[in-house]
């Protein structure tokens, strides 16, 4: 079975018409699932949180068959993707897709579970130590987008679950969990 | 009715009366009774309201229903007719419908006698009564001129050579395989005998088309007289008001007009059935390209196919098209479709997208077709038929969801649908049957 890296393809990554957009409506709609499908499989797995249209991604060409994806294919199965609120458009231009393979509020979910699985219930902790610190190293967390992570916060901070400190810079940004 | 005296005319599967070789339809009238006047006279059929067609060398006459191949058609022959009554001009003619009469012959034994010659016993009046649209001063000129014609009799003269049974095949566009065989020297020989007459047949119509200009100078060179007499007059009265000039050229224009038009009110009136004749006569023509074409052939391929049968009296696409939209109102074997690409193609009713969808199933599940997909092309050789009509059918087996594409700097190709087959919730699950694992199997052949 072919790979990218780690990524185990499916074999219908072989199968020349999956990288044209198909006109028939019923074929089309199983198409762009199992568009969907891969974009978060392969997002998740390699911890890719943004797509970047005009940019080089691995999943919209295959060299093996010589197929790639147009762009307007590309812009169709980011935008059923969007359209389940399983991605962002990060740009009016729909330029870059921020690909949410768990939805905020499950991203929300898992910081919790990261503050009661370290006890930081009712302590400080800098937002950069919940991406990059010891305590976040192998979960979900670790290396998660930065605007994600934020997003997940500000849904904590309106239940009350935490506050945000505004730092001097970014880097300490912080915030008191009081669950 | 044990029998009747009129001559029965057998009519065509799209109910169009079957011509006599070298026949030519003159006029259309519809909504036509003809009603013999001795009412004892019980062997002349009842003829209500159906459609008459005058000829060159008969009237025709067909029940409404004879177009669904269940009533009743029947012939007069124009030889059998001794006298054609001009119209009546009276206050009550002009109330009710028009009538046109005539005098028709019958033979001893009471038949109709096309001859018109010899054992003539009796004769009869029939009239003709015009229920329907349709003008009738019209109609009995052209009666006049094709009774006058005797196109009949110019007709039975080459035919007695070779034989009455080949000519009665061999009329029009009707004919089939009607010719007789050229085989040695008899064959020569006939070939011999049918060019001879075909020269001196092309050269008597040579000859009456000289007698139908002579006949139209006259009322060219009276019309030029008119116009002349119109312009002097005008000069003579030069002094007069500018408008009167321009009335005279007014009515001027008029005339030249009317010189370019062949029969205007004509075709007004008989535009409705003029179509329903030619949709018809489509039908049975196409019968025999369909065949060859497979089933289905493209309308354009039609037009030039009915076209050159037709020979002098072409039609326009948009005639072609109406006659065509005509055949749903009628009991024809044939019908027009419509690809979703706008491509429009006649096809047999029998035709069914199934069997070539089958035929595409097979193509497409190849080996070979399975890794490389099937272009046109391809789908027109197994298929039998043009590349652009196979490309119509791998697009609707596209839209039956049976193909998908495929476009890439290769080109456009079609690849059997697999797209149903692969499990959602386990995009790497491979069954180990169905045409996904076929495919998956032919991709990893090479290697």
């Amino acid at each position: 079975m072919q790979k990218l890296g780690e990524f185990k393809l499916p074999q219908f990554f072989n199968y020349p018409p999956y990288f044209t957009l198909q006109p028939v409506k019923e074929t089309r709609e199983k198409q762009v699932q199992l568009w969907k499908e891969l974009i978060l499989d392969y997002c998740r797995t390699q911890k890719i949180f943004i797509i970047g249209l005009e940019e080089e991604f691995p999943l919209f060409s295959n060299p093996v068959i010589e197929r790639s994806l147009s762009h307007e294919g590309r812009e169709a199965f980011l935008s059923a993707l969007v359209s389940e609120g399983r991605a962002e458009w990060m740009d009016k231009g729909h330029r870059k897709c921020l690909i949410l393979w768990h939805r905020i509020q499950d991203w929300a979910d898992i910081i919790l579970q990261y503050v009661k699985d370290n006890g930081l219930e009712d302590s400080v902790v800098t937002i950069e130590e919940i991406r990059s610190g010891t305590e976040s190293q192998g979960t979900e967390l670790y290396g998660i987008d930065r605007t994600i992570l934020n997003r997940a916060l500000k849904l904590l901070e309106q239940k009350g679950k935490l506050v945000i400190f505004k730092g001097t810079s970014a880097d300490d940004e912080g915030v008191k969990f009081s669950v | 009715m044990a029998w009747n005296c009129l001559p029965a005319v057998d009519v065509t599967g799209s109910g169009r009366p079957v011509l006599l070789p070298d026949e030519i339809e003159c006029y259309y009238l519809s909504s036509v009774d003809l009603l013999c006047e001795e009412d004892s006279y019980s062997s002349f059929p009842h003829l209500k309201s159906g459609l008459l067609i005058l000829t060159t060398h008969r009237l025709l006459w067909l029940s409404d229903s004879a177009a669904a191949g269940a009533g009743s058609a029947y012939a007069i022959p124009l030889g059998a007719i001794s006298h054609i009554f001009s119209a009546k001009k009276s206050l009550k003619a002009m109330f009710a419908s028009p009538r046109v009469r005539f005098q028709l012959s019958m033979s001893a034994d009471g038949r109709v006698d096309a001859s018109g010659s010899g054992s003539v016993s009796r004769s009869v009046v029939v009239t003709i009564v015009v229920r329907g649209k349709g003008d009738v001063d019209a109609f009995l000129a052209k009666f006049w001129e094709s009774w006058r014609g005797r196109a009949w009799e110019v007709q039975s003269a080459p035919s007695s050579s070779s034989g009455p049974g080949a000519t009665a095949n061999s009329g029009g566009i009707y004919g089939s395989d009607g010719t007789v065989r050229m085989v040695g020297v008899a064959g020569i020989l006939r070939k011999e005998q049918e060019q001879w007459e075909s020269t001196d047949r092309s050269l008597q119509e040579a000859f009456h088309d000289l007698n139908a200009l002579m006949s139209k100078a006259k009322e060219m060179v009276m019309l030029a007289e008119k116009m002349r007499q119109k312009l002097l007059s005008g000069s003579n009265s030069q002094t007069n008001a500018g408008d009167e000039e321009m009335g005279s050229k007014e009515e001027m224009q008029d005339w030249l007009l009317s010189v370019g038009i062949i029969s205007p009110v004509t075709k007004e009136s008989a535009g409705a059935l003029y179509h329903q004749q030619l949709s018809r006569q489509l039908a049975d023509f196409v019968k025999i390209p369909l065949e060859r074409a497979g089933g289905i052939i493209n309308l354009i391929d039609v037009y030039c196919l009915f076209n050159r049968a037709r020979g002098t009296e072409l039609i326009s696409p948009d005639d072609l098209l109406q006659a065509c939209s005509l055949w749903e109102k009628f009991d024809v074997p044939v019908v027009l479709r419509k690809f979703d690409s706008g491509v429009m193609v006649i096809q047999n009713k029998s035709h069914s997208d199934e069997q070539v969808f089958a035929k595409i199933k097979i193509l497409a599940t190849k080996p070979e077709a399975l890794r490389a997909g099937i272009s046109a092309s391809d789908a027109a050789m197994t298929l039998g038929v043009a590349p652009a009509m196979a490309k119509e059918h791998l697009l609707s087996a596209e839209s039956k969801g049976l193909l998908c594409r495929d476009v890439s700097p290769d080109g456009f190709r079609f690849y059997i649908n697999l797209f149903p087959e692969i499990d959602l919730h386990d995009m790497r699950l491979l069954k180990d049957h169905g045409v996904y694992a076929s495919w998956v199997k032919a991709i990893h052949v090479p290697g």
